[in-house]
């Protein structure tokens, strides 16, 4: 009998350990803690190029994150790509006039969308929309304008 | 050339012979499920033989490998300027990989094998046709318990592996390499998803500890009883179970982390 319940105790502090880490993994590893899909808020913003912005690219405000890109479609209707953006609920206090614009990382770094807040006194709300948006700098676009330019410039 | 076909329509008959037996087996090991739950006794005494034996092996390795692939992680990344990265790239390829199919190929090395050895030798002892004399059903008694016993270890061993090698990988990048220990971890946190990586890891192992526990079970039951026999079953679990890991874990990866 004395051997059977020292077997149980290991058994059972084999099966402890596991789930601990696994707990372990969940909570220090990955981003479960920080951020959980259930409270959040959606917004939409309309972008007239959003570049390599993808599904769970960072959103975020001054530098800090504050949720995650959750769909990116294209408008048929006005050429435009309407990306929703799901928010944190802790950060419900975000003017309903604010700028959102994506940026990029570094310079060759992943692309996020950074939110720049505005006046207004009206807060942004679960559904809504910002009316204000930057497209993506493409930078194959930037570096053809700035050769077309010196181009032009050595020809004077 | 009659002697060539001959030879190749006779090893795939055995083999699907055997594929046959297997599966049947399988069934047999299924439906005796229910009547290891009501007696947990016998699942305890081969969770402490399948798991807690395999802890020390599964966590030493685990620290090791953790250690290696931040130091070599270091060199490649320090290249770029990106130690910051080293957390995730530690953490992606042990939650998503390492994890799971190092810990399966130890885990089948270590208990696999000696289960083979073990239902094989009590086949070659007469062990399991004396409880089939005493209407004891060998499977039942013998069998599913160790299948259930492999198949909830597994996910356990592979889950301790990867926590165990991220903090190995963690002692040597920031105790050893220098790399700020904040950016280790909030990388990391970033950089991992619960759902994409450490849930579709956990699904890995079960499908590992699942298929190995299936191999080293039915290569003892189905070893011919000698001790040649044994021995050679013993030698195909380890290599058959190495194959369907590596290979299951190719689909599984593919399946997982295809779209994106």
């Amino acid at each position: 009998m004395q051997h059977t319940s020292t077997q149980d105790t290991l058994v059972g502090l084999f099966v402890a350990s596991g789930i601990i880490g696994l707990f372990f993994l969940a909570m220090q590893v990955s981003n479960l803690s920080s951020f959980s899909e259930g409270d959040g808020y959606t917004v939409t913003a309309r972008f007239e190029n959003s570049g390599g912005l993808k599904i769970k690219s960072p959103v975020s405000a001054a530098g800090v994150k504050i949720g995650k890109v959750s769909a990116i479609n294209f408008d048929p209707k006005t050429y435009q790509s309407v990306v929703q953006m799901r928010i944190n609920s802790k950060y419900n206090t975000l003017p309903d006039d604010t700028t959102a614009s994506v940026f990029t990382a570094g310079l060759l770094g992943e692309q996020y969308v950074n939110l720049e807040p505005g006046g207004s006194d009206a807060y942004l709300k679960n559904g809504g929309k910002i009316e204000i948006t930057q497209s993506a700098i493409i930078l194959e676009k930037a570096i053809g304008q700035f050769l077309f330019k010196s181009a032009a410039e050595d020809k004077k | 050339m009659i002697k060539f076909l001959q030879y190749l329509g006779q090893s795939t008959r055995t083999s699907f012979t055997k594929l046959g037996r297997a599966t049947y087996f399988l069934l047999q090991i299924i439906s005796g499920i229910l009547s290891v739950l009501a007696r947990p006794r016998l699942l305890l005494k081969q969770m402490y033989s399948v798991g807690v034996l395999s802890f020390l092996i599964i966590t030493v390795s685990g620290l090791f490998v953790g250690m290696v692939l931040s130091l070599q992680g270091y060199y490649t990344l320090s290249d770029f300027g990106a130690e910051e990265s080293l957390g995730v790239m530690v953490a992606a390829s042990l939650v998503r990989e390492l994890g799971p199919v190092v810990s399966a190929l130890l885990f089948a090395g270590r208990a696999g094998s000696a289960l083979t050895a073990e239902i094989g030798l009590m086949k070659a002892t007469e062990q399991l046709s004396g409880m089939e004399m005493m209407a004891v059903d060998p499977i039942k008694r013998i069998i599913t318990p160790r299948f259930l016993a492999g198949l909830l270890s597994m996910p356990l061993l592979a889950a301790l592996f990867s926590a165990v090698g991220i903090i190995g990988g963690q002692i040597i990048a920031s105790g050893l390499l220098g790399v700020d220990e904040g950016a280790f971890w909030g990388q990391m946190q970033a950089g991992i998803d619960f759902r994409d990586d450490i849930i579709n890891g956990v699904i890995k192992s079960v499908v590992f500890g699942f298929i190995t526990s299936w191999i080293a079970l039915f290569e003892g039951y189905d070893a011919i009883p000698t001790s040649e026999g044994v021995s050679r079953a013993t030698t195909r679990t380890v290599v058959n179970s190495a194959f369907s890991i590596l290979g299951l874990d190719f689909i599984l990866t593919a399946l997982m982390f295809g779209d994106h």
